[in-house]
């Protein structure tokens, strides 16, 4: 669906991005992830035709960015990362200028495309209002609205979670998911566990360059490299970790509390078998009390962290 | 075209959703207002003193005394109001960020330009026509020559799609509404005057700062006399605004 080689940007002499390849199949749902300045925005804007690229070339459904980019702009439904709409227009105005916009001519599909939509965003009661005068996350959601106006096959979102309560989050996140499948989208977050959650690839980039591409499972498992399960336990600690200790496979025991009735520990264990049975199964056999397991998972934001020293490392 | 409607709805909502529009509309109307009284008010002092004095007469004409400075005076009065009406159209779209959803649509940059620019016509368009309804009291007293008044008019018409398409292309250069309403209204000044060089300079620079004067080409038409080098001289400053316009939007996007 879409076909991204060699992509570079200056802005002036600052290079943006460079050398950026990858692809996108039809359906999926592909996380962007970097920190602030690291050609993200660049990108996405890029593949809406806002500007084109110093080098390289951007296909969409077959089209060429800068040969037709129209044909482009068609198939695409942007969400931009501050979201700027027209304030002194009333947002049922507002989404039927984008339908018209769009290419939507007749009337009465535009009419029914856009109901549903605003049903689907969630603003069907402020659809009367002057943009202007929405809060922050009802503007978003127009934003999101505009993006879906017109059926296009490729959603870009740039950090569409942005400004919204926890319950829009969450609805948010369950509509985008709903989407991939039929359409393809790209969305960029700095919300890590909201990659782990919706996306089924990720593309991390750091410096306009792309350090890796896989889909969250596999990075968390190539880059942790050890197994870390918190545990709760009620009992005296030395012996809490002695018994711990003589459970196969642990490699270490680390108190994390001393004082009060239940303690707190941190099992490193090796990562090619799960001793969580184990564990617990020591814990009762010693008559210790225990209140809770689970294991720690590396967060992206470790797995980036990581990414990105190393990178430095090979440099 | 077609493509360019949206823009041009939009835009007409946003000048009558805001009070520029009535604004512009009803400064321009007070003023024209105000001048065709005076003007009215002289020529008919003028036509009294001429019953006495029988010499007079032969210089009175309705024309030179009444329709000429009518039409010269809105000609002033456009060139104050347009800024107002063009400064906003792409200044306030990059200022606030709109720019980037609109690049992102389906158009392209001649659509949205042409949208943008029939609406800023239409509005200076209405208090124009509005117009009519002063030379319409005159026609209660007496006839007037239909043939300069068409002439006016359409020099009106000329004269504003010129200093709109300035305006709008000195709006897409800056992201400020203040300074691109100054930088228009000199602008439009400057070019309103430069003929007053004229005489001090050689016969050949003469001749070329002559041409360049916007009012030159628009005192023919105030006469009612039509000219085709007038008309080809608004159609291309019009054109050729317009088109550097075009290319201003593109270089913004190339250089991001």
């Amino acid at each position: 669906m879409i076909e991204i080689q060699n992509l570079t940007k200056y802005y002036g002499h600052i290079k943006a991005v460079e050398n950026v390849s990858f692809t996108v199949q039809k359906g999926e749902i592909l996380g962007f992830l970097g920190p602030n300045g690291a050609g993200k925005t660049t990108t996405m804007r890029i593949l809406t035709g806002f500007f084109p690229p110093t080098e390289g070339r951007v296909k969409v459904a077959g089209f060429d960015i800068t040969e037709n980019p129209l044909e482009v702009k068609r198939r695409i439904g942007y969400l931009p990362e501050n979201v700027s709409l027209y304030n002194d227009m009333r947002v049922i105005d507002y989404l039927n200028f984008v339908g018209k916009v769009k290419g939507i001519k007749k009337t009465k599909k535009l009419k029914k495309q856009v109901s549903n939509i605003v049903e689907l965003c969630g603003i069907t009661h402020v659809q009367k209002r002057t943009i202007g005068k929405l809060s922050k996350g009802y503007r978003q959601r127009v934003g999101l609205a505009q993006a879906l106006l017109g059926e296009p096959e490729v959603l870009i979102l740039d950090e569409p979670t942005v400004g919204l309560d926890p319950k829009q989050i969450v609805e948010i996140r369950k509509l985008i998911k709903e989407l991939g499948g039929e359409r393809t989208v790209i969305l960029s977050t700095h919300i890590l566990p909201e990659v782990q959650m919706i996306c089924e690839r990720v593309i991390i980039i750091n410096e306009g360059k792309i350090a890796a591409i896989d889909t969250p499972d596999n990075l968390n498992r190539q880059l942790s490299k050890q197994l870390v399960i918190s545990m709760e336990i009620e009992g005296e600690t030395q012996k809490i970790i002695n018994v711990l200790e003589g459970v196969e496979g642990v490699k270490e025991v680390k108190p994390k509390t001393k004082k009060g009735k239940i303690k707190q520990v941190e099992v490193i264990a090796s990562p090619d078998k799960d001793i969580r049975k184990e564990l617990s199964q020591a814990v009762f056999e010693n008559q210790l009390g225990l209140y809770g397991l689970k294991t720690v998972e590396m967060s992206l934001e470790e797995i980036f962290l990581k990414l990105v020293t190393q990178e430095e490392h090979h440099a | 075209m077609r493509n360019s409607y949206p823009i041009f709805k939009k835009e007409i909502g946003t000048y009558f959703f805001s009070p520029i529009a009535y604004v512009v509309i009803t400064i321009f109307l007070v003023l024209s207002g105000y001048f065709f009284y005076s003007t009215v008010a002289y020529y008919s002092l003028i036509s009294l003193q001429a019953l006495q004095n029988p010499y007079m007469v032969s210089g009175l004409n309705l024309t030179e005394g009444l329709i000429s400075p009518f039409f010269a005076n809105i000609g002033i009065i456009a060139m104050l109001i347009i800024p107002m009406l063009t400064m906003r159209l792409f200044s306030e779209e990059k200022k606030s960020g709109t720019i980037e959803l609109l690049f992102t649509y389906p158009l392209r940059d001649l659509d949205i330009l042409i949208g943008k620019f029939l609406a800023a016509s239409l509005v200076y368009l209405i208090p124009i026509i509005i117009t009519m309804v002063y030379l319409a009291f005159i026609r209660t007293i007496t006839e007037l020559p239909v043939g300069p008044l068409l002439a006016g008019y359409l020099g009106l018409f000329l004269l504003g799609e010129a200093f709109l398409a300035l305006g709008i292309f000195i709006s897409s250069t800056t992201e400020n509404q203040i300074v691109a309403a100054i930088i228009t209204f000199g602008v439009l000044l400057l070019l309103w005057v430069i003929g007053w060089a004229a005489n001090f300079t050689g016969p050949l620079f003469g001749k070329i700062l002559n041409e360049l004067s916007l009012v030159k080409h628009f005192e023919n038409f105030s006469k009612g006399v039509i000219d085709m080098k007038d008309v080809v001289f608004y159609l291309i400053f019009t054109f050729y605004c317009l088109f550097l316009t075009c290319r201003v939007l593109e270089s913004k996007r190339w250089r991001g």
